[in-house]
Formats: structure tokens, C-alpha cells, sequence
């Protein structure tokens, strides 16, 4: 009797196939990717049910520090610009070229208008080590203030509010921000928090 | 792994000469290895969970209609005072120092300030028919943690009127007498 002979099959599949997705994946995912930029400060948001997600543009972002240290932050570019000549003309100070476009490329600062010059001047990653003081937003100096009015007034589409406190701040700087916000009509805004399960029942 | 097809190397003799057939099949492995490496380093650095937000509305306060529609009866507030250590004060009705007795409790998830406002808000409306109205006041040196908690216990015991309001002086001093230290 003949031996049967197990015919050898080539181990070598076609990976065209699989190539081609994971390419396609992989595409799709760098063009999404959205880094995330650099922010002066660490802010550790508490905990919410709430499920309503923040827009990605048209968004004025207020960060607060553990200490209370106040920051702003905007993504649009073109209103940047008209916003920091605005406050050149307010707080009679100057930038020269060179700042204005760092100014339009930092994503969020936290310094008063006199320090700002010197922020824009450092490179980034001095910039990441320096400890920014925070905008003043109390009754006698509030530039927080200025900043919003003209980012609201020279931004195209209407802006959103979102603060994104630090659970451990202290509600007197929220208070005073929300204060500011009340003063100029902008009663809508968002807390930034993070995502937690709903309980699924309730005491008796 | 390379594959190249060197068949037809014996009969040379005399036909035509044919340039070599080489295989088109390449291997793979390697670009394929790669690109799932970047996939797996782009999927893990995309921000996936955007940040949630809550929606906070206040009143207007320039309008003065608005005050007068937002007067009700006492008896269907109820205050809720945070302050500092994650403690909560509550009182039913008219904040009348005389009368008030300030209740004291906590955050916990059965027995603490949810579990006050569940009953409360069914009590009242078994009895006038009507929603509860929340008052949130917040001390200065409650955290903001404590305010994002207090209007998450507003959405999950599904409370239709709240609102946050400053901490009146009277509060304060109903604080300091009942709660020595608390302010």
C-alpha cells in the first residue's frame, strides 16, 4: 500500500488584506489625534453623573488651581489677536510681533497683563517650569473680566464658558469668577468635570 | 523569509533567454508589525473621554422680574449650606434664626445629604403638591469639589428647582450659634 502523503502547505498567508486595515486605522487615528497641549497648571476636576460633553472649538476655558491660581485659556487664534490688542489699548502696554504670534500659540496663560511680556519670551519649555501667578479676578483688579469681554465680543460664533476647577479650590475663587461671568450678562456656563456612574438606586 | 522563485534554472540550453521570474510577494510581517505598533500609540494618546461638563444656569441679574416670579413659599425650600470638611448644614422653611433648628450631615451616599433630600422633596410634595426648591449656599471655604457634588445630588435625585445662591449673614450667624466653629 502507498504511503499518504500529507501535501506540505505553505505557512506564508497573504497579509495584503490585514496591511491595508491596519493602515487604514492607523490613518484615521493620526489624522484625529488631537494632541494635548501643555497646560500651566495641574487641575484634578471632581467627579460628576453629568453626561453632556464640551465642544471642541468656540470654547473660553477657565482653569483653577489647587491654589486658587486662576488661568485662561482659548483655542481660536484670529480672536487672540484682536482680544491682546484690545488689552494693549486698555492696559497701555505694547508687544512686539514676535509676541503677538507666541500669544496667538499658547493655549492657555495665567499671568497679569505685566507679566505677560515676559511669558511670551520664554521658550517652551522654560515657560512649563515657571510658576504663573494667576490672572487677578478680584473687585479692584479684574482682567479676567477684560479678557472676556473681548474674547466674547471678537470671537465669530458665540463662545462657551467652561470653568474647570480644581476639587480641592476654594469656592470663594469660584464665587468671584462666577461673579464676573454674572456681571457681564453670561449666566450660561460649564463645569469641567469628569465622568462617574450614576448610582443605580436611591437611599429610602 | 524572502521569497524568490528560482525555478526554471535547469533547462538553459539553446530557447530564449528569460529574465529571472521573480516573486512579487514580499514579506510583510515587519510593516505590519509597525503599523499596528503606531495604531496601538495612537489609540492609546487620543484623548478618548472628552471632559464632561455640567451646565450651570444662573439667573439674570439685571432682570428684576425674575426676582418676583421667584418668590415661594418657605415651607417648600429647603437650604442646603456647604461648608468646610465635606460638611453639609440643612434647615427647612424661612431662614428665622429663632425658630431653625440646623441639621448637620455629610456627603455619604446612604444616609447623608441624599437621603435628606429624597425625603424632604417627597414630604413636600405629598403635602403642597409641588416641586421642592434646593438653595445652594456654598461658605468661602467649602471646596469647589463640594459644589459639583451638591449639583450632582441635584441630577440624581432628580430635582427640578435648585439653585445657588449666596450664603446670607444670617446663616452665618444661625452657624456660628448652633455650630460653634463650623464657620
Amino acid at each position: 500500500m502507498p504511503k499518504v502523503k500529507v501535501a506540505r502547505k505553505s505557512v506564508s498567508l497573504d497579509m495584503t488584506a490585514m496591511c491595508d486595515m491596519a493602515f487604514l486605522l492607523l490613518t484615521f487615528f493620526m489624522l484625529t489625534t488631537k494632541f494635548k497641549p501643555e497646560e500651566p497648571v495641574v487641575v484634578d476636576t471632581p467627579s460628576s453623573v453629568s453626561e453632556i460633553k464640551l465642544p471642541d472649538t468656540d470654547v473660553a476655558l477657565i482653569s483653577i488651581g489647587k491654589d486658587g491660581r486662576v488661568f485662561f485659556g482659548l483655542e481660536e487664534q484670529g480672536t487672540k489677536e484682536k482680544m491682546l490688542e484690545e488689552m494693549e489699548k486698555k492696559y497701555q502696554v505694547t508687544f512686539n510681533e514676535n509676541e503677538k504670534h507666541e500669544f496667538k500659540l499658547l493655549p492657555t496663560f495665567g499671568t497679569p497683563i505685566g507679566g505677560l511680556k515676559q511669558i511670551l519670551n520664554m521658550s517652551t519649555s522654560e515657560r512649563a517650569k515657571v510658576n504663573q501667578p494667576g490672572i487677578p479676578c478680584d473687585s479692584t483688579n479684574n482682567e479676567l473680566k477684560d479678557w472676556l469681554i473681548f474674547a466674547r465680543a471678537h470671537n465669530q460664533r458665540p463662545l462657551k464658558i467652561a470653568i474647570k476647577g480644581d476639587k480641592d479650590a476654594n469656592y470663594e475663587v469660584v464665587k468671584r469668577i462666577i461673579a464676573t461671568l454674572q456681571e457681564q450678562n453670561a449666566n450660561r456656563f460649564n463645569f469641567v468635570t469628569n465622568m462617574e456612574a450614576k448610582p443605580s438606586s436611591l437611599p429610602k | 523569509m524572502a521569497e524568490i522563485d528560482s525555478s526554471g534554472g535547469g533547462k538553459k540550453k539553446g530557447g530564449k533567454k528569460r529574465a529571472k521570474k521573480i516573486s512579487t510577494k514580499i514579506d510583510m510581517t515587519p510593516m505590519v508589525d509597525l503599523a499596528f505598533l503606531l495604531i496601538t500609540f495612537f489609540m492609546l494618546t487620543t484623548t478618548f473621554n472628552k471632559p464632561q461638563t455640567m451646565e450651570i444656569n444662573m439667573p439674570d441679574k439685571t432682570d428684576k422680574k425674575d426676582e418676583e416670579n421667584m418668590k415661594v413659599a418657605a415651607s417648600r425650600t429647603i437650604t442646603v449650606i456647604l461648608a468646610k470638611d465635606d460638611v453639609v448644614y440643612w434647615y427647612q422653611g424661612d431662614n428665622d434664626p429663632t425658630t431653625v433648628k440646623v441639621q448637620k450631615t455629610d456627603f455619604n451616599e446612604q444616609t447623608g445629604i441624599r437621603k435628606v433630600i429624597v425625603d424632604k422633596s417627597s414630604e413636600i410634595m405629598k403635602a403642597s403638591g409641588k416641586d421642592a426648591v434646593i438653595i445652594i449656599k456654598a461658605l468661602d471655604n467649602s471646596k469647589y469639589k463640594n459644589i459639583v457634588d451638591m449639583l450632582d445630588e441635584m441630577h440624581i435625585t432628580n430635582q427640578k428647582i435648585y439653585a445657588i445662591v449666596d450664603v446670607y449673614d444670617t446663616d452665618k450667624e444661625m452657624l456660628a450659634v448652633q455650630y460653634p466653629g463650623s464657620i
